[in-house]
């Protein structure tokens, strides 16, 4: 799974003890902040442990109420699929998918259910797939709807399955972290290069909601970021702001244009305000210590 | 460093002569002269007496007269050493890996096998020539004409160059009446999960794999082979590739990918005969007769997604490799080359050397290659603006299907190195046993 790996619970308490020590001087001696530490240490890991606590009861929250979300969005784009509806369908293909964008670390970390649901052609095996991809090719690419009815009904199973396993799954501090960078490499991997919605060119949807994961993700730590290092949680948010600059010209209301309409250059600026922000967003593991 | 030592010169005397034996083509590449000599001699007339061979023994005799204690003597001569063209096995394939690669795929243009012959005749003598550090033609001070060597390697050392041919699948279709001598199962790579094959780097009809420890003479001899070609082959793709060169590493270490990583620490020795003829070496069972003693070649352009790597956690670099950067041990063993403890838990009982590590699922089953991979960069992406760098994996072995193809099955299902890595050209080549003096290139199949 791509970034959910437990960290030992003796390394987690031991990085909260010193993430306490929020002195700003990245020199400290390491022994001497533990000892700092172990003079406060009640008081110090117990806020500390409650900070990652609440932001990552926060941020459960937060995944179910997408989930809740590209449930019933997911429904009434399957309905329509079963209707034969091909226009309406399309038309809620890419606002449902952002749902499932914004949480998608989440749904990489339940094992098959990301593959399920997002893969691509290629991605796996042909006899196995299915997901909104597969509708994805018949309607714009095939132009029907005809033969995907079983195809539509697994994905709004899929997609309730993910709704009930978001509710109990295990959310680390290390999750969080790695989590916002995740969904950017999302971005560069397939999305910028117009590769993840290859038949409704429907790219930027994805784009923006991986983007607005990601930035959530960096919401809840901000505060926590803020102590550790300001100019870091600084950077950040001004890069934040940098790539939605970008991105904003492509949006008309709710809507995004197609990706088709994008110029060259406009593809290469978004990759690199992209990797730009990405790059620091990566040391917000300076939160879990060294 | 002075020109003149005593026994540095790589003089005619102790090259050996074997010009008319491997003069199958008369005529375009009659006169030799070694490229060390031909500034000294630039515009001087009557040059018959430093005549050339293209022997590999040049450097043995000039190494003899070497003071051991001269360290600058024996860098001199690690590059100037010459790799035999003429061997039972071709160069290039167990021979230790040089500094950088020239990879060049071609088609054939001409419908006729006797041009091809032909070609592959005059390869072979320019390939001769090259490797032993001789200026190709004889009109290289003509007035009137074009060089015929195009000049950029004249007064370089051979560098170790050596020069390695195979054919495609495509080369055994119905061109050239070889359909029947295609060997059993040779045929492009079944499509893997994931792959992003791009037609621009794929395939060709014949693969010349140039490696030398200098890239100005790789890229001079395929340049020259492409220029000989002219009329009857043209290029399809071309590949430039390089890894840390020997001066960088003396002590010859393990080299590291672009990822920061060793990169072929449980590679087979091959210095070890046996490994090499159950592991890399063709038998006529292998698929075909003409192919006893050759050996097949994989070549794939692995693009990595370097931007992303860097961002990653070094915690998560190392779980994808199942080994530790700094190293290159196995996660929980302290030695690079220490086996890996694929028992190995962790308190909480996990596998130590995580399931979809790239080290545990290249190890398991104890499917083996002789890889033979370069860095590769294509300066950047023109689309994101971000590098294309990557690793032009080249790896051989005497059966393609349960070698390389059985092992990519399983990795490109589960591998964890995939979130990082995407596979974006693909070639297989079959390589020609040695070259006999006399001989030429492909003369088992022709």
């Amino acid at each position: 799974m791509k970034i959910y790996y437990a960290l030992p619970a003796a390394a987690i308490s031991a990085i909260l003890l010193l993430s306490g020590c929020n002195t700003g001087d990245k020199n400290a001696n390491q022994g001497a902040a533990a000892n700092n530490n172990v003079a406060n240490s009640a008081a110090a890991s117990n806020s500390n442990e409650d900070d990652f606590k609440q932001a990552i009861d926060q941020y459960r929250e937060y995944v179910i109420q997408q989930c809740d979300a590209f449930v019933t969005e997911t429904a009434k784009f399957t309905a329509a699929i079963k209707d034969a509806d091909i226009e309406t369908a399309k038309s809620l293909y890419a606002p449902a998918r952002m749902y499932y964008e914004r949480i998608e670390p989440i749904a990489e970390a339940l094992g098959d259910l990301d593959p399920n649901i997002d893969a691509r052609d290629g991605d796996v095996d042909s006899s196995e797939w299915r997901g909104f991809h597969k509708l994805e090719q018949a309607l714009w690419e095939n132009n029907t709807t005809a033969g995907q009815e079983d195809i539509a009904d697994q994905l709004l199973s899929d997609a309730k399955l993910l709704r009930a396993k978001v509710e109990t799954v295990d959310i680390e501090a290390s999750l969080l972290v790695t989590g916002a960078v995740e969904l950017l490499n999302e971005v560069s991997t397939s999305k910028v290069t117009g590769e993840e919605e290859r038949y409704s060119h429907t790219d930027l949807y994805d784009f923006a909601a991986n983007v607005e994961g990601a930035k959530k993700i960096y919401e809840l730590l901000e505060p926590q970021l803020k102590a550790k290092d300001a100019e870091l949680s600084k950077n950040i948010s001004e890069r934040f702001t940098a790539l939605e600059q970008e991105l904003a010209p492509f949006k008309q209301g709710n809507d995004y244009v197609s990706y088709e309409q994008l110029q060259d250059q406009d593809v290469r600026k978004l990759s690199q305000n992209l990797d730009a922000l990405a790059e620091p967003l990566s040391q917000m593991g300076t939160l879990l210590g060294v | 460093m002075s020109n003149h030592e005593p026994g540095m010169e790589p003089n005619s005397s102790n090259i050996r002569s074997n010009q008319d034996a491997a003069s199958p083509a008369q005529g375009l590449l009659s006169k030799k002269i070694s490229r060390r000599e031909v500034l000294k001699y630039a515009g001087i007339g009557g040059i018959g007496l430093l005549l050339g061979g293209s022997g590999g023994y040049g450097l043995l005799a000039a190494q003899e007269k070497l003071s051991p204690s001269s360290k600058k003597n024996h860098d001199r001569v690690a590059s100037m050493e010459q790799i035999p063209f003429y061997d039972q096995h071709q160069a290039g394939i167990i021979t230790p890996a040089q500094n950088f690669l020239c990879f060049a795929s071609f088609d054939l243009t001409t419908n006729s096998l006797s041009e091809v012959r032909k070609l592959f005749q005059l390869w072979t003598e320019s390939a001769s020539l090259m490797t032993s550090g001789q200026m190709l033609g004889n009109t290289n001070n003509s007035q009137n004409l074009p060089p015929s060597d195009t000049g950029e390697a004249a007064g370089l050392t051979t560098s170790k160059l050596t020069i390695t041919f195979g054919v495609g699948p495509s080369f055994f279709d119905s061109r050239y009446g070889l359909s029947s001598k295609k060997p059993a199962s040779f045929d492009e790579l079944p499509s893997f999960r994931g792959d992003a094959l791009l037609p621009e780097w794929c395939g060709g009809d014949i693969g010349v794999q140039v490696c030398a420890d200098d890239m100005q003479v790789a890229f001079h001899a395929v340049r020259n082979l492409a220029r000989i070609a002219r009329g009857t082959a043209v290029m399809r793709w071309m590949q430039e590739g390089f890894q840390r060169s020997s001066t960088a590493d003396p002590s010859g270490g393990t080299p590291r990918n672009l990822l920061g990583f060793k990169d072929g620490t449980g590679n087979p020795d091959t210095h070890d005969k046996q490994a090499m003829n159950e592991i890399v070496w063709a038998r006529a069972d292998n698929g075909a007769n003409w192919m006893q003693g050759g050996s097949y070649m994989v070549a794939r352009r692995i693009r990595m997604r370097i931007e992303i790597w860097d961002r990653s956690p070094l915690s998560d670099q190392e779980q994808t490799f199942g080994r530790y950067r700094d190293s290159g041990a196995p996660i929980g063993s302290k030695d690079e080359f220490a086996p890996l403890d694929l028992e190995a838990k962790d308190s909480s009982g996990k596998p130590l050397i995580p399931l979809n590590s790239h080290s545990r699922l290249a190890h398991t089953d104890g499917i083996k290659m002789l890889r033979r991979a370069y860095s590769y960069t294509g300066g950047i992406d023109a689309k994101t603006g971000q590098l294309d760098a990557g690793l032009f994996f080249i790896c051989y072995q005497k059966d393609i299907q349960k070698q390389f193809i059985s092992m990519q099955q399983k990795l490109a299902a589960s591998d964890k190195l995939n979130e990082y890595i995407v596979h974006v050209g693909s070639a297989v080549f079959a390589c020609f046993p040695g070259v006999r003096q006399g001989g030429y290139i492909g003369d088992t199949l022709f």
